[in-house]
């Protein structure tokens, strides 16, 4: 049985900073094209096979908009 | 805590042990004269009855420290005068917006500013009612002895939790300092603050008749959101809308302006259709009081009336008075509670005695009234 | 297992948040709960206290605790008042510089003298944020804010020395870039019996940020660039500054009490 790690990132709670795409240290996560009412980038998860569920992007988020998944498939 | 019994005492002291009769459990204050003898009896007795007893570091901070120990159930007190009074505004509107029930006492003396610290004085008694800044109603009691130090100070508790408020006693240095036989009860009547039912989540807004919701204590579980900022009636902030700022504040001045019939109290005798009525409060109701006793020994229909609420106000029957009798006011004051008094009798046939830095004699204030009856 | 959805779950409310976008203070609060839950504490036995500003936004009404948001700069006397009161609660303190240190210095030294087991968390970003950006005791010399446009003429004080000289058990520097340190020691403090002062240097991108064209990572990347956990001359210093045991207010004042209780 293997894990499946999903991202989850809550749009609403979300005001694009940025902080958890610099401090992820596998590059999952990058600016996505879309802006929020901030005029802010979203992240999202380009390479969510890098992910290794250490949880510094949650760690780091100041919103409580990220969050790691682990899913038993 | 003195046993049960008659005891000759300072008003000062009769006060700190009425306060650890009707139950506090915490005081937090700092030195001011004509004030400091509350405190520093309560630092030796109240720790022997279970009270935390606290000397801040300020009358700021001591106001702050009541409020945050009433928010754990504790009946809480802080005594001050004039200055310390003064400073303690702000946090006593924060009382009233987060409907926290404490006591404050308020030895009053000569002002304003620094005054004479040592001299009897009423000029607080506006202040008591507007010393903060917004729209709210206070209770403020006025004792003239000192066993009414006593018998005024539980009471003053009682109305706090009853409507869980803030409540001022407005006592002054002449009633304060001065030694009177008083008379310990065995018991007295004890009042707590409302509390939660079981499914209740609201603790600052109800509709419930008399305005007051129920008070939970920290570490009861609620998750309480206490903040002086305007809210709802789970305690959410909410500094915007109108609807949130109309219902609150008029419910909290409607607590006590809906309950004053229940709140107020005043001493009256031969009132009814005098031709003068005599109206004194705090220490200098006492000559006054002597005045009007000779002035129908006299032969003069003179009757004499003594709020013992300050606020609210006896308005009601202040107004009935300055209908059928003249009035007039002696207060130790220039500034005290002539513009309420006038208010409620009318400006025609209201005249006033007022007296700074002592008390009259009884002489002093007879000729007055010879003077009006005129 | 410490997530952010059971995080958020349990001691979170009130989100999206009005911080503005990479605000600190939604960071700080992360790392309060993750130290409250990693201490073993049960939420009901916790209180927080704050007064007027952002930071005291922190805690009221986004903590799922029983918070008092008070008067401006008090927070630290109501915060004794409370604790006196009922010793088996975990008393926080959060609040910003300006308040904690400003308008509430007189409050701060003298809890940090009685030594009153209180745990404080002042966030500092140098400056009054909410009113606009205007300077603040923290504020560098020769600074421009919004109430010194020509330079600050003023000059600003270490808040960390002077709690330590007031006598504080537990005195401690961290910047929200040290998530991991700053929640260990918030865990530090809550098991200290005695002040425990925690100084976080949080960002605000709107007031402090932008005058220099630094959003909140940014200004992250600056916190780590520009403090050391060794004594650095150039560099700002993180980690403790006061480890000590002195006589702890609340104790004396139980221990007097109970020293009635037999007789």
């Amino acid at each position: 049985m293997s894990e499946k790690i999903k991202i989850k990132i809550d749009r609403e709670f979300c005001k694009g900073c940025g902080i958890c795409i610099k401090y992820c240290p596998r590059d999952v996560l990058d600016e996505s094209d879309d802006l929020n009412q901030y005029d802010n980038h979203f992240p999202e998860v380009v390479r969510s096979e890098r992910c290794i569920s250490c949880r510094r992007c949650e760690l780091y988020c100041p919103d409580f908009a990220i969050e790691v998944k682990e899913e038993k498939e | 805590m003195m046993n049960p019994g008659e005891y000759f005492i300072e008003g000062n002291i009769a006060c700190a042990e009425a306060a650890m009769k009707a139950g506090v459990k915490f005081f937090g204050g700092y030195p001011i004269t004509p004030a400091s003898e509350i405190m520093n009896h309560l630092s030796d007795e109240l720790p022997k009855v279970g009270g935390r007893f606290v000397q801040m570091e300020d009358e700021i901070a001591s106001i702050a420290s009541v409020i945050g120990s009433s928010w754990t159930g504790l009946k809480s007190m802080t005594a001050t005068s004039g200055p310390g009074f003064s400073l303690m505004q702000e946090n006593l509107g924060y009382a009233v917006m987060t409907e926290t029930p404490c006591v404050i006492v308020n030895v009053q003396r000569a002002g304003p500013s620094t005054g004479q610290a040592t001299k009897p004085g009423t000029g607080d008694v506006m202040q008591s009612r507007f010393g903060s800044q917004g729209d709210y109603e206070i209770i403020a009691l006025s004792p003239n002895s000192a066993q009414e130090m006593f018998d005024q100070t539980v009471r003053a508790f009682n109305l706090a939790e009853r409507y869980r408020t803030p409540v001022v006693m407005l006592a002054d240095a002449g009633v304060g300092q001065m030694r009177e036989k008083v008379t310990i009860p065995g018991e007295v009547e004890v009042e707590e603050r409302k509390r939660p039912t079981s499914d209740e989540k609201e603790f600052f807004d109800t509709d419930d008749e008399d305005y007051v919701p129920p008070m939970p204590d920290f570490g009861d579980g609620y998750e309480l959101l206490v903040t002086g900022s305007t809210h709802l009636g789970d305690g959410t902030r909410d500094t915007a809308s109108f609807s949130a700022q109309d219902r609150l504040v008029r419910r909290l001045v409607a607590k006590i302006e809906e309950n004053r019939t229940e709140i107020e109290d005043w001493e009256e005798h031969h009132v009814e259709g005098a031709d003068l009525v005599v109206v004194s409060y705090g220490s200098m109701s006492r000559p006054a009081k002597g005045a009007v006793q000779k002035a129908r020994e006299d032969g003069k229909d003179v009757g004499f009336f003594r709020p013992k609420t300050m606020w609210p106000s006896p308005e009601k029957r202040l107004k009935e008075i300055g209908k059928n009798s003249k009035v007039l006011l002696v207060e130790l004051s220039l500034r005290g509670y002539r513009m309420e008094v006038e208010r409620c009798v009318g400006s025609e046939d209201f005249y006033v005695h007022d007296r700074l830095n002592s008390l009259p004699t009884i002489e002093e204030v007879h000729q007055k009234i010879e003077e009006v009856l005129r | 297992m410490i997530n952010a959805e059971m995080i958020k779950e349990k001691y979170v409310r009130n989100h999206p948040s009005p911080f503005c976008p990479g605000c600190g203070g939604g960071m700080v609060l992360n790392a309060m709960s993750r130290a409250v839950e990693k201490s073993g504490l049960e939420k009901e036995d916790v209180a927080a206290v704050s007064g007027i500003g952002c930071a005291a936004w922190i805690p009221s009404p986004h903590w799922r605790v029983d918070t008092l948001h008070t008067t401006h700069g008090r927070a630290v006397a109501f915060a004794s008042g409370i604790k006196i009161a009922n010793r088996d609660l975990e008393v926080m303190v959060v609040s910003g510089d300006g308040d904690c240190a400003g308008i509430g210095g007189n409050h701060l030294l003298h809890g940090a003298r009685n030594n009153i087991d209180l745990n404080v968390l002042m966030v500092n970003n140098g400056l009054y944020a909410m009113t606009g950006g205007q300077v603040a005791p923290t504020t560098e010399h020769g600074e421009e804010t919004l109430t010194t446009p020509h330079g600050n003429p003023s000059s600003s004080f270490e808040a960390a020395e002077v709690v330590k000289a007031a006598g504080a058990s537990h005195v401690a520097r961290w910047t929200t870039y040290h998530m991991d340190e700053l929640i260990e020691e918030v865990e530090k403090a809550i098991n200290t019996e005695g002040f425990s002062f925690i100084e976080v240097l949080a960002q605000c991108p709107t007031r402090k940020g932008k005058k220099e064209g630094m959003d909140g990572l940014d200004m992250l990347e600056w916190y780590k660039n520009n403090t050391s956990k060794e004594k650095d001359r150039d560099k700002l210093y993180v980690g403790t500054l006061a480890d000590i045991e002195r006589p702890e207010l609340t104790q004396e004042i139980y221990r007097q009490i109970e020293g009635f209780r037999g007789d």
